[in-house]
């Protein structure tokens, strides 16, 4: 009963006149960025962080939410219409809902998704309601042995499961973990990979490597494609409702994908996008219509949409209450609230409830407007759309530098805004994950300091990291994660479906 | 980044050597700053050094790993990028840096919009500017006044 009290103090504090407004702000904004083809939620985030700088923690956290569910939606928005899917979790979503966009259904298709989205995420935020006071619970008994087997677990998840090899995967996660290590070391006071440069004495900011990675990475990315990447916007006819027959076809695979989305975004091994894959199979099989699957069937756009969602509520599971971001966004979500001296993990739930669970009472809030907003507004997300991608980029490397310069006003963070930038290139130009870099980088340093507090208390004994049965258990799934496809292939011959990179 | 022509007839993708370069040289300066610390004398049971070491060797495997799979894979066709297009982008972001300490942020920013545009195809480029630079300084008001990020003002952004 705990939890129903202190979620209805958080729907008390999100349903407040100014954070209402602040959750629609972000829902709004959130959408009209994710909406824009490649822009994907991890990036839509980033580059509206800084906006959030100038209010106070609860209020911005809010807006947050707006951003990161408005994000989504305008994601899956891009992909119906455009067949650009923005991260890889719209991938399934574009498949049919492209082709039903195609054939003059694109009404229903946008349809199926928002109310797929709206219904998937409530009842994963219930979850994430239900399930946090218990995870809060056994996290609280974690030493730091336990929590740097956590890490290693998110590491090798992370890598092996976006990309399209672990070697690829792992790559990006040491070049991330890299860039971790530049500053100055907390326990010790002394400056690590800085050469001189004061600027690089505070580090690598997320944000900043972020916006590099996926905005300038991809901005040079279609720039150097040229005439190769052509793109169709389908136009929206007809009825943006759904006939009896669309909802009776969607209302199962809204359920199944909640409850395949769901429980695997929320473990620590975590992505949205496997989930997406299996309901998409899994309606696939249990379609009456079979043949209609490649050509447009409805239950293929509402069950990955509906897993896509039920998972992105999902992460916030292990990012809430473990302080472990288990994908590209969360790490930025994480890196948002780090800028407000805030770190997620047991301990914030007993620190800060109000904030928690506001923040999670305005989840419900965002995606309920989502619901309202999107569908009559339908006509003004497809305009922008159809901004011709000169001023579309030439906006987006706008933005890029302006949230750059408002978090950090310095010409050293604009040149390594242009550095990360040619290195998201050469990553996307080479088929490098670019998830793995941003998670190695802001759980880089927090692994090594629960790794050197662990060796603290054992006085330097490293037998202590492997006594733990938590630790241990951790341990055996990372290195399951890293050699499963491997076992995988060798059991049956066959290459290990694995996800594409996230944004 | 375009040197994988068709017509190629190597036996290993040299994109995945230099890709292995690369890691080997980080693995090597990650490497070498760890060195560096390892003299310094720490008060805890864990140095600063360690965790960089443990980087360091991860990265000297990767490099390994992706020099094998580089042989392995033999030649790989890649689609040739367009080099003008992306120098122009460049040129946007290399001009604003440089024109941001004098002129500031709605004339740099307008010349980076340019610029990309540019890249894109789009032209002409002093009408691109002149939008730019409007439109950044739209964004300078709503950010300096509203939001009270500071940007970098430049003669423009004093006028006011």
């Amino acid at each position: 009963m705990d939890t129903f009290a202190a979620l209805s103090q958080g729907l008390m504090i999100a349903l407040q006149p100014m954070n209402l407004v602040f959750a629609f702000v972000g829902v709004m904004l959130g959408t009209a960025v994710g909406v824009l083809p490649g822009i994907g939620p991890a990036l839509t985030v980033a580059l509206l962080l800084p906006i959030t700088f100038k209010l106070d923690p609860a209020g911005s956290l809010i807006m947050f939410a707006g951003i990161y569910y408005g994000g989504m939606y305008g994601g899956s928005t891009a992909s119906i219409l455009l067949n650009t899917p923005g991260e890889s979790s719209s991938i399934v979503t574009a498949l049919e809902g492209n082709k039903m966009a195609r054939a003059g259904r694109g009404g229903p298709a946008l349809a199926t998704a928002a109310i797929g989205s709206f219904v998937a995420g409530t009842i994963a935020t219930i979850g994430l309601a239900l399930i946090a006071p218990t995870v809060v619970d056994i996290a609280i008994s974690f030493g730091p042995e336990d929590y740097f087997a956590l890490m290693v677990l998110a590491f090798t998840t992370v890598s092996a499961a976006f990309g399209s090899s672990v070697t690829k995967g792992l790559t990006s996660l040491f070049i991330g973990l890299s860039l971790g290590l530049i500053g100055i070391d907390l326990q010790s006071g002394q400056a690590r990979l800085s050469f001189g440069v004061p600027d690089l004495l505070d580090g690598v900011e997320v944000t900043t490597l972020a916006v590099a990675l996926f905005a300038i990475g991809e901005t040079l990315s279609v720039v150097a494609a040229g005439a190769r990447a052509d793109e169709i916007i389908e136009p929206v006819k007809g009825s943006v409702f759904m006939n009896r027959e669309d909802w009776k076809r969607s209302w199962k695979p809204w359920l199944r994908g909640t409850f395949l989305g769901f429980p695997i975004g929320a473990m620590p091994a975590g992505g949205a996008e496997i989930p997406t894959f299996l309901s998409y199979a899994l309606e696939k099989r249990l379609c009456k219509k079979p043949d209609e699957f490649g050509n447009g069937a409805i239950e293929g756009v509402a069950g990955p949409e509906a897993a896509n969602n039920a998972a992105a509520a999902g992460v916030l599971v292990p990012l809430l209450t473990l302080g472990l971001p288990t994908s590209a966004t969360a790490a930025i979500m994480l890196a948002g609230f780090q800028q407000y001296g805030l770190n997620p993990g047991p301990l914030l739930f007993v620190t800060n409830p109000d904030l928690v669970w506001g923040l999670i009472a305005s989840l419900f809030i965002a995606n309920a407007m989502l619901l309202i907003l999107n569908l009559p507004l339908v006509g003004l997300w497809v305009r922008l759309l159809a901004i011709p991608r000169p001023w579309l980029y030439g906006g987006i490397l706008v933005f890029a530098t302006l949230g750059t310069l408002g978090a950090n006003p310095s010409l050293v963070e604009l040149g390594m805004l242009l550095i990360f930038g040619l290195l998201g290139y050469v990553l996307r130009r080479y088929d490098y994950p670019i998830a793995p870099v941003v998670v190695g980088l802001i759980l880089g340093p927090l692994s090594e300091q629960q790794l050197r507090r662990a060796l603290a208390i054992s006085v330097g004994d490293p037998v202590v990291l492997f006594q733990s049965p938590i630790a241990l258990t951790l341990y055996a799934l990372s290195a399951l994660a890293l050699f499963g496809p491997l076992l995988f292939f060798l059991a049956t011959g066959r290459k290990a479906p694995v996800g594409g990179d996230e944004d | 980044m375009s040197d994988t022509t068709p017509s190629s007839s190597k036996t290993a993708d040299k994109a995945g050597f230099a890709i292995a370069f690369g890691l080997a040289a980080l693995s090597f300066v990650v490497g070498w700053d760890a060195w560096r610390l390892s003299s310094v004398n720490a008060h805890s049971a864990v140095g600063p050094a360690a965790f960089p070491t443990i980087i360091s060797a991860g990265l000297a495997l990767l490099a390994v790993a992706t020099a094998v799979e580089a042989m392995r894979a033999g030649p790989v066709d890649r689609p040739r990028d367009e080099i003008v297009p992306m120098a122009w982008v460049l040129a946007g972001l290399v001009g604003q840096i440089a024109l941001l300490p004098f002129l500031g942020f709605s004339i740099a920013t307008g010349w980076l919009f340019a610029a990309t545009a540019k890249g894109f195809g789009k032209g002409p480029i002093w009408g691109h500017f002149l939008a730019g630079t409007l439109m950044c300084f739209i964004i300078y008001l709503i950010f300096a006044k509203g939001l009270q990020l500071s940007l970098p003002a430049g003669p423009l952004e004093r006028l006011i």
